[in-house]
C-alpha cells in the first residue's frame, strides 16, 4: 500500500529528498558519505585554483528545456531607480534568463514637437533645450543650425568657436553623468558621487556663462545670447586641469577592477552589423568598432579646425561603451583646449538686423531700436519657405532636426531625430539571452535620457 | 538637378518617376507612393545602410496630397545623406513600411503612425508608441487642437 502510494506520487511530481528534516527515513544521499574531503585528490593547478576559490565558475545552469509555464513576464519600471527616468521594460523571463524584452515608452511625452509649432523661431530654443536635459546645448546648437540654414546666414567665427567650446564641455558633463549612473547601477556608488562632483565644476561654468545650470537657451539662431564672461579662460583652464586627474582616479577605481569588469565585459553586446541595422549612433555604435562621428563626417560649426580622434571599441559590450565615453571626455577636453587657445575676437552674433536684436544700449536712446527689439521678440523673424535636416553629434548620438518653414515666423513642422529614442531599439537585442541582473548595466550603458526619448 | 553624385545618377537613371531635387544643399528624392519600397531597396543596395529617421508632415489643404512622408538615409561608405519623400492622401493614408529593409525604422514609423495616423503596410508592430493606447486622434495633425488648461480666476471684476 505504502509502496503504491509513493510510486504514484513520484510519477506525478519529482521526488524530493529533504536531508534536513529530522525523523525521516534513511536519506538516499548524504553529503559526508564519501569520507573526508581531500582537496589534494586532484592536484593540478587548475583544480587547486578552483578549490581555493581563485577561479569562479559561472554556476548558472542554462537549461534549454524549461516548461512553458516557467516563463514569466516582469514589468520593470516605469518607476524604477535604474531605468533612468520613466522607461518601462516588459521582460519575458525563463528562470533568470531574459528571452524577450520590449521597451515601453511615452510616460514623459509632452508633445514638444507640437509645442514647437506654436512658438516662434526665436522662442523655439527654450523648447528644444528641454528635450535632452543632460546635453541642452547640443539641442540648441542643432536647432539653431537648422534655422540658420533655412535663413541662409552664417555666424561669425567667434560664435562658432564659442558654440564648439560650450558643446564640447557639455559633452564632458553629460558623459560624466553617464559614467556616474552606470557605476551606481552596477554597485559602484563612489563613482556616482565622483561623477556628479566633477560635473558640478562644468555646470558652475555654464551658470556663470549662461545664467543657468541646465536648459540654457544660450545658443540661439544667429549666434549666442551673450559673450563669454570676463575671466572665462581661468575657469576653463581650471576645468582642463582638474578633470584629467580625476579621470585617472576613475581608471584606478574601475578600469581593472575585477568586480567592474566581470559585471560589464561581455554584457549587453551589440555587434557592428546590429548597430548599423538598428540605426544606433553615438558611443554604442563606436563601442562596436564603427569609426563614425558626425563631427568628422559632416563637420558643423567649424569643428573641423580642431584636432581630435574618434575612440572606438572592439567588442561592443558595456565595458567598451564605458571606455569609449572615458576616451571621448579626453578628446573633448583636447578640443576645448584648442578652442580656448585660439578663440577669435569679434562679434558673437551675426550682423543681420533681421535676426539679431539691437544692442541693449541703443534701446535707451533710439525709438526705432526699441520698436525693432519689440517686433523681434513678439512677432519674431520670418523664415523663407523650405525644409532642411541638420544633425549634430550629441553625447548620445546623431541628434537631427528636420525643420519645415512655410514662410511664417513659426516653424510649420519641427521634428527631432532623438538619439536616445532610436538607441532604445537596440535594448531587446542587447538583452536577449542575458541574465536579469545585467539589465540595469545594459540600460545604463545605452545612456537613455527619457526627456529625449519621449519629447 | 545638376552635378549629382555618381551614386544618385545611377538611381536617377534607373527610376523614371523619381525626381531628384536640391533642398538647401541636401539631396531629396521625391518618390511616388507605389514605388516607395522598390526605390528604398535600390538605395540600400547603393550603399545607404542606415535609415536615420522616418517622419511625416501634414500639409492640410496647402497641397493636393495631405501627408508627406519623409525618410532620411545615411551612407557611411560614401559619406552621403539622402532624404526620400513621398505623399499620401487624406483618406486612409498609407505607405509601405521600411521595417523589413531597415529594422531601425521600427520606432520611427510607430511614432509617425502615432502622431499622424499613417499606416505603414508590412510593419511588424504598428501600435501607438508615445501616446496612450486608448488615445483618440493623432496629435501632430494640423486639425488636432493644442488644447488649453482651464484657468480658475479668469474673469476680472467689472468696473462701471
Amino acid at each position: 500500500m505504502t509502496d503504491d502510494r509513493t510510486a504514484e506520487k513520484s510519477s506525478e511530481t519529482p521526488e524530493t529528498v529533504d536531508l534536513w528534516v529530522a525523523g525521516t527515513e534513511e536519506p538516499q544521499f548524504s553529503p559526508t558519505d564519501e569520507g573526508s574531503q581531500e582537496i589534494t585528490s586532484d592536484d593540478t593547478v587548475a583544480k587547486l585554483d578552483e578549490e581555493f576559490g581563485r577561479v569562479v565558475d559561472d554556476d548558472y545552469v542554462f537549461d534549454d528545456d524549461i516548461a512553458e509555464d516557467e516563463r514569466m513576464i516582469v514589468n520593470m519600471g516605469p518607476q524604477h531607480p535604474s531605468t533612468h527616468g520613466v522607461l518601462r521594460l516588459q521582460i519575458e523571463l525563463e528562470g533568470e534568463i531574459i528571452r524577450r524584452s520590449k521597451p515601453i515608452i511615452g510616460y514623459l511625452h509632452t508633445g514638444m514637437e507640437k509645442t514647437a509649432e506654436q512658438l516662434t523661431f526665436s522662442q523655439g530654443g527654450t523648447n528644444v533645450t528641454r528635450m535632452d536635459y543632460l546635453a541642452p546645448l547640443h539641442n540648441e546648437l542643432g536647432y539653431s543650425l537648422a534655422v540658420e540654414r533655412l535663413l541662409g546666414i552664417e555666424v561669425p567665427p567667434r560664435a562658432e568657436a564659442m558654440r564648439v567650446l560650450l558643446t564640447e564641455l557639455n559633452r564632458v558633463s553629460s558623459h560624466l553623468v553617464a559614467l556616474a549612473t552606470n557605476g551606481m547601477d552596477v554597485g559602484a556608488i563612489s563613482m556616482m558621487l565622483y561623477g556628479f562632483r566633477e560635473r558640478e565644476s562644468i555646470l558652475a561654468f555654464f551658470e556663470k556663462t549662461t545664467g543657468l545650470r541646465m536648459n540654457h537657451n544660450f545658443i540661439r539662431p544667429g549666434g549666442l545670447a551673450a559673450d563669454l564672461p570676463p575671466g572665462w579662460k581661468d575657469d576653463v583652464a581650471a576645468i582642463l586641469e582638474d578633470i584629467p586627474a580625476r579621470l585617472a582616479q576613475y581608471d584606478d577605481l574601475l578600469k581593472d577592477n575585477p568586480i567592474w569588469t566581470s559585471r560589464t565585459q561581455g554584457v549587453g553586446v551589440i555587434s557592428a552589423e546590429e548597430a548599423i541595422a538598428y540605426a544606433i549612433t553615438g558611443p554604442p555604435l563606436r563601442a562596436a568598432g564603427v569609426k563614425w562621428d558626425l563631427r568628422k563626417a559632416f563637420p558643423y560649426s567649424g569643428i573641423e579646425k580642431y584636432e581630435f580622434d574618434v575612440p572606438v571599441g572592439t567588442r561592443g559590450d558595456v565595458y567598451d561603451r564605458y571606455r569609449v565615453r572615458v576616451d571621448e571626455i579626453h578628446e573633448s577636453l583636447k578640443i576645448v583646449e584648442q578652442v580656448m587657445d585660439s578663440m577669435p575676437k569679434g562679434d558673437y552674433r551675426v550682423d543681420d538686423r533681421k535676426v539679431t536684436p539691437p544692442p541693449r544700449a541703443r534701446i535707451d536712446e533710439s525709438m526705432e531700436a526699441l520698436i525693432h527689439h519689440f517686433k523681434l521678440f513678439t512677432e519674431g523673424f520670418k523664415v523663407p519657405p523650405g525644409e532642411t535636416y541638420v544633425a549634430v553629434e550629441s553625447p548620445r548620438g546623431e541628434l537631427g532636426f528636420y525643420l519645415v518653414s512655410d514662410g511664417e515666423s513659426k516653424p510649420y513642422r519641427m521634428h527631432t531625430r532623438a538619439p536616445s529614442f532610436v538607441n532604445l531599439q537596440a535594448l531587446p537585442i542587447a538583452m536577449a539571452d542575458s541574465l536579469m541582473a545585467d539589465t540595469v548595466a545594459t540600460v545604463a550603458s545605452m545612456d537613455p535620457v527619457m526627456g529625449d526619448v519621449d519629447r | 538637378m545638376s552635378d549629382l553624385h555618381p551614386v544618385f545618377e545611377a538611381l536617377d537613371a534607373a527610376f523614371e518617376a523619381v525626381v531628384f531635387e536640391d533642398s538647401l544643399g541636401q539631396v531629396v528624392a521625391r518618390v511616388p507612393n507605389d514605388e516607395w519600397k522598390k526605390f528604398a531597396l535600390e538605395i540600400r543596395e547603393a550603399g545607404f545602410e542606415v535609415c536615420v529617421d522616418v517622419t511625416a508632415v501634414d500639409w492640410m489643404r496647402q497641397r493636393p496630397e495631405r501627408f508627406e512622408i519623409v525618410a532620411n538615409f545615411l551612407s557611411m561608405e560614401h559619406q552621403l545623406r539622402l532624404r526620400m519623400t513621398t505623399t499620401t492622401g487624406r483618406e486612409d493614408p498609407s505607405v509601405d513600411s521600411l521595417c523589413p529593409l531597415w529594422p531601425g525604422a521600427n520606432f520611427a514609423e510607430r511614432e509617425a503612425f502615432d502622431m499622424f495616423g499613417i499606416r505603414f503596410d508590412g510593419h511588424p508592430d504598428l501600435t501607438r508608441i508615445l501616446m496612450p493606447d486608448d488615445w483618440e486622434g493623432h496629435p501632430l495633425r494640423k486639425d488636432f487642437g493644442v488644447g488649453s488648461v482651464p484657468v480658475q480666476f479668469k474673469e476680472s471684476h467689472k468696473v462701471n
